[in-house]
């Protein structure tokens, strides 16, 4: 057994170590070391075709609970996490139709026009747009339309978008903590721990919600002297771009209107309906490509099939750790530290996750960490729950510290630098590091004051 | 000269692959772009030009920068992308033109009137070199050559195929130290004289 759990953990860190090398694309790196899991850790080394199918979990798709969960949702089982995939692939087909409609422009614009162009309220309210959006919609998207009309409205109001882009990735990040469909590790954990849209609301919701509030009122009091400098300079209002008019289509606009709408009401509402994450995924995009008509084909194309690959093989490395026991001396490592104490275990959890998630992938890092979580609720006899939240907001948040922790960070400071506007380390770091421990800290103090 | 060439520099530290390319963009009465572009785009995007010197003809750094859709968080990235396609405009309006470093060779290889050059030099010449213009001593001359050709091979092969400095990735190679500074810009002026005959009757042809 030690051989193979040797060989699990030498190919879970040659994939992390690839991932960070960018020599070869993520889903080929996460594929390729999937099959070296599936045929060296369980064929040469277990020599066990039970993991392999449950790793695989393809038998998952075909029960009636994958798609429709009446009544108390049961914990799902390991592996491939299909739940997830198809959801991401139904949102990114939303997402696609979304933006192909002109939503989030329109939207952006119409919220500038609404606070009349002035950079302090459009800082304000892109702040809690990026927030609310990143609730529902991955996080990249939301950057990556919101910091090209920062950029835009920075050079027709003459101020600099850094530190609006800089507020507008974190709260994305935030935001995307507040929900299940919000950050992939919050999916992650949600399907494979069995909790609702509900659930997160009224855990990590509610503590990503006053930390927006705290981080709003931060960022204000931090970028309030370079946004100030120029809202003096007065600007003719008839250049202000008409939101109206980024709509080109408005049939497609108001259909993609209503899709959102309805994929916000499913979500919110699937505790309720049974209807699980995955169907939700698979309706929207259904819907989608009904109302997109002849541009289906151009939709479908549009989908980061590269991401969903990636999770694939990235469930499969994990799923190695998980079969060989990795995982469980892990989790037994942590039960060690803390003592079987379990607000020092929500310490350990929650700062592990955010130091880790700052500097790598947060998305495998959760999906390895759940397991651990699972493992140590059971020796310790806790409630899931509270490390699930746990884990959920160190890793979504931990990745705001750093330009490289996120993605929604990676792609703000590419559209910013793109425009000249470079961040390095030391000019990101300064604002975000404090703001990333700030909430860190509400974190822990609300999960302590809650559950304990 | 009605027909566009576009001559390329890659070169050794302290080879004087640079002041080269100055003859060579004065014989021709080419633009030279080089480190003086950053200048230009600093005016253009309203930039601090120390800002974007910090970050030239440097390689990312891999564990400090992270690629998502091939979006890139790295500033030296950003930077080296924002002079490919300051390059890549000034081809394409159809300057000739000089061009030193940068990864021209890569960048603008679809051009026809392309020629890529590459100056190296023996050790000796660059030590001298390298010591009277930084008025240094010879060891550290040594470390800025080994730090800065090692910067500029990194640089280069990560956004480029071909390797830099290799024979392969270039049209003519050439050490400095053989003929002098002079004699190297003649024997180069020749092979781009050549060059323009051959690219001026492949457009006839055409």
């Amino acid at each position: 057994m030690v051989f193979t759990q040797v060989l699990a953990i030498v190919i879970f860190l040659a994939m992390f170590l690839l991932i960070i090398s960018e020599k070869w694309e993520r889903h080929v790196i996460t594929l390729s070391c999937g099959l070296l899991t599936l045929v060296l850790v369980f064929g040469v080394g277990m020599r066990s075709m039970k993991a392999v199918m449950d790793t695989l979990n393809i038998q998952g798709i075909f029960q009636t609970s994958f798609w429709y969960q009446a009544g108390e949702v049961s914990e799902s089982s390991t592996g491939i996490n299909w739940a997830t995939i198809i959801f991401v692939a139904g949102m990114m087909i939303m997402v696609e139709g979304m933006a192909k409609a002109g939503f989030f422009r329109w939207l952006c614009m119409r919220i500038a026009r609404m606070v009349s162009f002035q950079v302090i309220p459009i800082f304000i309210t892109f702040m809690l747009l990026s927030g609310v959006l990143a609730m529902f919609i991955d996080s990249i998207t939301v950057i990556l339309f919101l910091a090209a009309v920062t950029i835009e409205l920075a050079q027709l109001l003459k101020f600099d978008p850094v530190p609006m882009i800089l507020s507008e990735i974190f709260c994305a990040n935030l935001g995307g903590s507040a929900t299940m469909c919000g950050d992939p590790p919050n999916i992650i954990i949600g399907t494979s721990m069995g909790y609702s849209f509900a659930d997160f609301i009224q855990n990590t919701g509610l503590i990503a919600g006053l930390s927006l509030i705290v981080i709003i009122i931060y960022f204000y009091f931090v970028f309030r002297k370079e946004l100030r400098q120029v809202t003096a300079q007065k600007q003719d209002p008839s250049n202000y771009p008409e939101p109206g008019q980024i709509i080109t289509d408005k049939r497609s606009f108001g259909i993609s209107c209503v899709i959102f709408l309805c994929a916000v009401v499913l979500l919110v509402s699937h505790a309720q309906t049974g209807l699980t994450v995955a169907t939700i995924g698979v309706f929207i995009a259904a819907v989608t490509l009904i109302a997109a008509g002849k541009d289906a084909v151009s939709l479908l194309k549009k989908v980061d099939y590269k991401t969903l690959l990636f999770f694939v093989g990235l469930f499969i490395v994990v799923g190695g750790l998980e079969q060989t026991g990795v995982l469980e001396l892990l989790a037994g490592l942590i039960e060690t530290i803390s003592g079987g104490q379990t607000m020092i275990m929500v310490a350990i959890i929650i700062i592990l996750s955010a130091v880790a998630s700052a500097f790598v992938d947060n998305i495998p890092f959760a999906a390895t960490m759940i397991p651990v979580i699972r493992s140590l609720a059971e020796m310790n006899g806790l409630d899931t729950s509270v490390l699930a939240w746990t884990l959920a907001m160190g890793t979504d948040i931990g990745g705001s510290a750093t330009p490289i922790g996120a993605s929604a960070n990676v792609v703000g400071i590419a559209v910013a630098s793109k425009e000249g506007y470079l961040i390095g380390w030391g000019k990101y770091c300064k604002t975000m590091a404090p703001a990333t421990i700030i909430v860190i800290a509400i974190s822990m103090v609300m999960i302590y004051l809650r559950y304990f | 000269m009605s027909q566009q060439i576009i001559i390329s520099i890659g070169r050794e530290f302290g080879s004087g692959g640079h002041e080269i390319a100055e003859k060579l963009a004065a014989r021709y009465g080419f633009p030279m772009y080089d480190r003086s572009l950053l200048k230009k785009l600093s005016e253009k995007h309203n930039m601090e030009l120390d800002v974007l010197k910090k970050f030239d003809e440097k390689p990312k750094n891999i564990f400090l920068s992270r690629t998502e859709k091939g979006l890139s968080s790295s500033p030296e990235q950003a930077v080296a992308k924002m002079q490919f396609d300051f390059l890549r405009d000034k081809a394409a309006s159809g300057e000739s033109f000089v061009v030193v470093g940068r990864c021209a060779e890569t960048v603008l290889k679809d051009y026809k009137g392309l020629v890529k050059i590459f100056v190296n030099a023996d050790m000796d010449m660059k030590l001298q070199r390298t010591m009277e213009s930084y008025d240094i001593s010879e060891k550290k001359a040594r470390l800025m050559i080994r730090e800065m050709d090692k910067r500029r091979k990194q640089y280069h092969n990560s956004h480029s195929d071909c390797k830099w400095g290799k024979a392969k990735s270039y049209d003519l190679t050439i050490n400095s130290s053989r003929m002098g500074i002079d004699g190297t810009v003649d024997i180069l002026a020749r092979y781009i004289e050549a060059r323009r005959k051959v690219i001026a009757s492949e457009n006839t042809n055409e």
